[in-house]
């Protein structure tokens, strides 16, 4: 026998690939390769979603690096006579001839995240062998102030903690306020529920964050920096900690840095992990030693912000762009994304999904991308309900806002917000009102208690919220909480008060029938609410074993032996063991 | 470490450790290792893979450079390994336990074989 070329054959297992396919690929493609006999050079490895679930199933001819998609049982003779046996592409399965409106295979682009995974985070050569501190000496030895400022300014970069405020704009304001003592803080309190991204730079990349700091300091005229995090983050703050202590004794933070003249200095503070000072104003009392509690703006921190100084303050992952938008020009940045929104963004994909993960898109990249291609689709082949994005202050987006282009203002039009990136992604079994119960119990803990529509309003939002969930809302009370929604909304002091009903009205907006659903027909169409069900035990089924009526916690079964058996909807309490124990199938929810 | 004094410094030192590495991976130790050990990676398990891999691959007489990274991304198939051999792009696999780590030091590292777990790398990087 003739030796062939070595080669690997890729398979996807992604659980999207899996369900595609019709056939076990990996066996078919074995004993495919046994029948021409090349099973001794060509081996069938499993490999890890390819996020490609859009044209699944998917292989990759390893080392040729040639990608195939939409793969059955039928291609593999062509594949196997075709490109192991005479080195001759398939072109017909090629993954860009399948999947036409694409650009590139890849729709990952990182910059935020560029030495994440690929550098030692406690060891500062490894940042400084990839480019580190070359943009910190750039600006210091090419760029006056002003010129730092215009370079963020033309690169279009908006502020990744939420708001989407121009990062350019923030530090001229600060820059152009006078005196004798200016602050750089960097909010590192990522309190969104679901959104970890803050977390991995400082993990992953520290010193991306120090040196874009010293920048700030420089373009704004500020000697001290802040870094605010919070305290539940050990190896972030931990790795901060290496790093800044590195970063000094290289002299690349201290005085007279490079030997330009320039000093910068950087500290920690710790939050104590409050969600709402993750707002400025909030942010900046926590960390004077008063409680964490916004004032109204203006003054603005840029103006007047800690110790009564002007104040910066930008988040991790906007900082973590700095470096690269430095080194790279703003006109680069400036080409990626959106027309308003440029650059990329990184979302933290949670809930319902195949690929829980960090993900780093460039914006405009669509829902239906983040979550079917990069996200390998929704759990166990179930339906996409919505994506909740923003965490507690943004919305719910559904199927309709799948092939929306994300960026600040598509979202902000469609009753959501970027927030932080968090994108928490629910299924056919989640229910809406219950969702919307949850942020709102969320934000109810966090609210900071000083003005009346956000400590009193989310707490009555939230009791109504229960009511409709434990079957004993009406339909008036859904006016009630729109009403009341929208006062918050009006009134509140802070951003906390200001978002804190959009679960509610998004919710409200895409699926008022499952509202409607809760008073009117009483039931929980998705089946969540617990108040809702209903046990029954099947007469067909049922062979009176007794086992549910000796398991159940509070009697609410009752029968003779060998005759079917009744649950008393009375006394049940809706914990299922009934249904778990039941070896027959007899116990069915409505 | 003496205190950068110049931009010069910054760049003669960068290049320095850029031929060192360059230097070190053609000479000293051929195979680079990445574990990521951001929190989430470590909850996972990846401590103990560390660990195993800088204990055992000197006992087989393999020269590596294994180090920790930060988060890669691949959250649902934690831990990850990423693995630079000479002449080969580098690799990444997934849910890499020590039965799995025992296995890509045998037949990946040893004999350049694929192991089930690959992770295809769905990102461009701007460097």
């Amino acid at each position: 026998m003739n030796t062939h070329k070595k080669r690997n054959i890729l398979i996807c297992q992604g659980s999207t690939c899996h369900q595609v396919a019709k056939e076990n690929l990996i066996d078919a493609f074995k004993s495919k390769l046994k029948e021409y006999q090349l099973d001794e050079d060509v081996k069938v490895v499993q490999s890890v979603c390819f996020n490609k679930c859009t044209v699944g199933p998917n292989i990759i001819i390893h080392p040729d690096n040639v990608e195939y998609s939409t793969v059955t049982s039928d291609d593999i003779d062509e594949i196997i006579m075709l490109h192991l046996l005479n080195d001759k592409i398939v072109e017909r399965l090629v993954y860009n001839q399948v999947y036409e409106n694409s650009g590139s295979d890849k729709k990952q682009y990182r910059i935020a995240l560029r030495n994440c995974g690929f550098i030692d985070p406690e060891v500062i050569v490894d940042y400084i062998e990839k480019n580190g501190y070359a943009a910190l000496g750039k600006c210091l030895t090419e760029y006056t102030p002003q010129q730092v400022i215009d370079e963020i300014k033309a690169s279009g970069l908006r502020g990744r903690g939420g708001g989407g405020f121009s990062t350019g704009l923030k530090w001229e304001i600060t820059s152009k306020s006078e005196a004798d003592q200016k602050y750089v803080v960097c909010n590192a309190d990522e309190g969104d529920p679901g959104a970890f991204m803050d977390r991995s730079v400082l993990e992953g990349d520290p010193h991306s964050v120090i040196e874009a700091m010293a920048i700030c300091g420089y373009a704004i005229g500020a000697t001290k920096g802040i870094v605010y995090i919070r305290a539940e983050y050990p190896l972030a703050i931990k790795r901060l900690q290496i790093a800044l202590k590195q970063a000094k004794e290289y002299g690349l933070l201290g005085r007279d840095i490079l030997g330009t003249g320039f000093e910068f200095d950087i500290s920690i503070k710790y939050g104590a992990g409050a969600f709402v000072c993750g707002e400025e104003t909030a942010l900046i009392h926590s960390m004077e030693g008063l409680r964490g509690e916004p004032t109204l703006k203006p003054p603005f921190p840029s103006v007047s912000g800690y110790l009564g100084k002007p104040t910066n303050v930008n988040n991790v992952e906007t900082f973590a762009n700095i470096p690269a938008i430095i080194n790279r020009g703003s006109k680069w940045f400036a080409s990626i994304g959106t027309e308003k929104s440029k650059g990329t963004k990184v979302f933290a994909l949670a809930g319902k999904v195949n690929n829980v993960g960090l993900v780093e898109v460039p914006m405009g990249t669509t829902l239906r991308e983040v979550i079917y291609d990069i996200g390998g689709g929704i759990k166990d082949g179930k339906k996409f309900k919505a994506v909740q994005t923003g965490g507690p202050s943004g919305g719910c987006l559904t199927e309709k806002h799948l092939d929306l282009p994300i960026d600040f203002d598509t979202l902000m039009a469609a009753g959501s917000m970027m927030g932080s990136g968090g994108m928490i992604i629910m299924d056919e079994d989640d229910c809406m009102v219950s969702m919307a119960r949850f942020y709102l119990e969320f934000t109810v803990e966090e609210s900071c208690g000083k003005c009346a529509p956000c400590r009193i309003g989310n707490k009555r939002l939230h009791e109504m919220l229960i009511k409709i969930c434990d079957d004993k809302g009406s339909e008036e009370d859904l006016m009630l909480l729109k009403n009341l929604s929208t006062v918050v909304k009006d009134t509140s002091l802070c951003g906390l008060g200001q978002t804190s009903p959009n679960p509610i009205l998004s919710t409200m907006e895409n699926f008022y029938d499952e509202y409607l659903a809760h008073v009117k027909d009483h039931k929980c169409p998705a089946g969540q609410c617990k108040s809702f069900q209903r046990y029954y035990i099947s007469e067909q089924n049922c062979i009176g074993c007794m086992v549910c009526a000796r398991n159940c916690p509070v009697n609410a079964i009752s029968g003779e032996k060998k005759e079917v058996h009744i649950i008393n909807q009375e006394t049940c309490i809706k914990c299922g063991v009934c249904m778990e124990k039941c070896k027959f199938d007899a116990i069915y929810l409505n | 470490m003496p205190i950068i004094k110049s931009i010069q410094e910054l760049k003669s030192l960068r290049e320095e450790i850029q031929n060192k590495r360059k230097k070190d991976f053609s000479e000293r130790h051929p195979i680079e290792i990445k574990v990521a050990m951001a929190t989430c990676g470590i909850a996972s398990g990846a401590k103990p893979i560390f660990d195993f891999l800088i204990e055992e691959l000197p006992k087989r007489n393999i020269a590596a450079n294994v180090k920790q990274t930060g988060c890669m991304g691949y959250c649902y198939a934690e831990p990850t390994l990423e693995i630079r051999i000479p002449n080969q792009d580098p690799v990444v696999f997934g849910y890499v336990d020590l039965k799995k780590a025992d296995e890509i030091i045998e037949k990946f590292i040893k004999k350049g074989e694929l192991v089930d777990g690959i992770i295809p790398i769905n990102y461009i990087v701007a460097n």
